[in-house]
């Protein structure tokens, strides 16, 4: 390595260390073929997976910033004009990685059905009603600990295809970026004591039962509104730099 | 020690009310000097396609650069400061989706090697509880293909399926068969 002008390093010729990402302990993730929940039969590989290593692609990623949201983003209750029916809550959490480093920055996309357990799609036919003040979808970005928060709606329980009599527990989706194209992930988040978790092949399609927990939010007296709103409590853990390679915190 | 992870689940097949948005595909516009269209449909086991998939494509600039902290080379010089190098494209009824972009430049891989120009793919859909990772690389690349040092630890009978091809129009086509004879390559991430 050596200084350039700018005070950067500069690797010299092509040569450079950079940070590996922890691999997920076995059973943290569900596995592509997972035969309770039928539509992963025609969708998952069955050829061998290559290992991928951690180079330039996979150690960056999108840092994808202010320019995309709006404050209004992050509350699906002020959406239109009218106020949406249900239960108001308030989601909130940090996102930080697996070594406990908090996640600033990063963009949190979360979707879900209203009170009623319908989602606003045009391929969703579910008989209960929609709601004309609820869209059911919302944006933020992390500060600089990490902490997102939004104000929504208690969604529903719905039925599906899957097997006989077979209804989702309550959940919102939540995707992120994290800040390296390793550390993206889609998920769900639950609510704890829903009666349809056993039930769900989704839920438990994650083998590890103590992984599995990590989905369900956690209700939270001391941060509910009072005469205003619930709240749930969801930290997100994304994978987090292996320790053998010194690194410096993110400015 | 590190903590357990929040488990992947599946974007369900409702995903499109968040995660699209209309310049999703176009990393770049359509009419920018060098863009390219890569395409392709996005096929299950039975060979039908699937409707309600996401395709994510991650990429460094045309220089090989990529406008990020852990990029060690430091930031990337001023005229490419616009480019993202993120696209995000829903598939279609028939399972088509595109990208707009540059072509990437080749990067060293850390150890005096160099990687032929990629982009790296993100594949979500309902009934798939995790992404599922590829890569794109470029036809016209014979020799940096051949010494790629990720293409090489792909058996070769298989390295095909990971290079788009060219199509009418200068477009490149690159599907993505998540089972079958020509299964495409994923990756552990």
């Amino acid at each position: 390595m050596s200084v350039s002008d700018q005070g950067l390093i500069v690797p010299d010729a092509g040569k450079f260390d950079l940070p590996e990402y922890v691999k997920p302990r076995r059973g943290n993730h569900p596995p592509l073929d997972s035969p309770a929940y039928k539509s992963t039969g025609l969708r998952h590989p069955k050829q061998p997976l290559v290992l991928l290593p951690h180079r330039l692609t996979e150690v960056t990623g999108p840092l994808l910033g202010d320019g995309l949201i709006s404050m209004q983003d992050a509350d699906l209750t002020t959406q239109h004009a009218g106020e949406p029916q249900g239960q108001r809550i308030i989601v909130f959490g940090q996102v930080r990685d697996s070594g406990g480093r908090p996640v600033p920055d990063t963009l949190v996309e979360i979707w879900q059905t209203n009170a009623a357990g319908r989602y606003r799609h045009a391929r969703e036919h579910h008989p209960a009603p929609l709601d004309p003040n609820f869209d059911g979808v919302g944006r933020a970005i992390t500060d600089s600990g990490g902490r997102y928060r939004f104000i929504t709606i208690q969604p529903g329980s719905y039925p599906w295809g899957n097997h006989y009599n077979a209804w989702r527990p309550a959940h919102i989706h939540f995707s992120l970026y994290g800040r390296a194209f390793t550390q993206r992930v889609v998920t769900q988040m639950y609510f704890p004591g829903d009666p349809l978790l056993p039930l769900d092949p989704i839920y438990n399609s994650v083998p590890d039962d103590q992984a599995k927990t990590r989905m369900i939010a956690e209700f939270s007296i001391d941060d509910t509104q009072p005469e205003w709103a619930l709240a749930y409590r969801f930290d997100i853990v994304l994978r987090g730099r292996s320790q053998s390679v010194f690194e410096e915190p993110h400015a | 020690m590190s903590e357990l992870l929040t488990p992947s689940q599946t974007v369900g097949p409702y995903f499109s009310m968040r995660l699209p948005w209309p310049e999703g595909p176009y990393v770049v516009a359509a009419d920018r000097p060098g863009a390219v269209t890569i395409y392709g449909r996005l096929i299950d086991g039975a060979g039908d396609p699937i409707p309600d998939g996401l395709i994510e494509t991650w990429q460094a600039d045309p220089a090989g650069r990529f406008a990020h902290p852990d990029d060690p080379r430091g930031p990337v010089p001023d005229g490419d400061l616009g480019f993202r190098g993120f696209g995000r494209c829903a598939t279609g009824h028939d399972g088509t989706w595109k990208i707009v972009t540059l072509k990437p430049g080749p990067l060293p891989f850390g150890d005096g090697r160099t990687e032929a120009p990629h982009l790296d793919v993100s594949v979500f859909s309902r009934g798939m509880l995790d992404r599922s990772v590829t890569r794109i690389y470029f036809p016209d690349e014979d020799e940096a293909n051949a010494a790629d040092p990720v293409l090489q630890t792909v058996p070769a009978a298989r390295r095909h399926t990971l290079i788009a091809r060219p199509a009418e129009d200068g477009y490149l086509r690159f599907d993505i068969r998540m089972q079958g004879d020509d299964e495409t390559v994923f990756f552990d991430l």
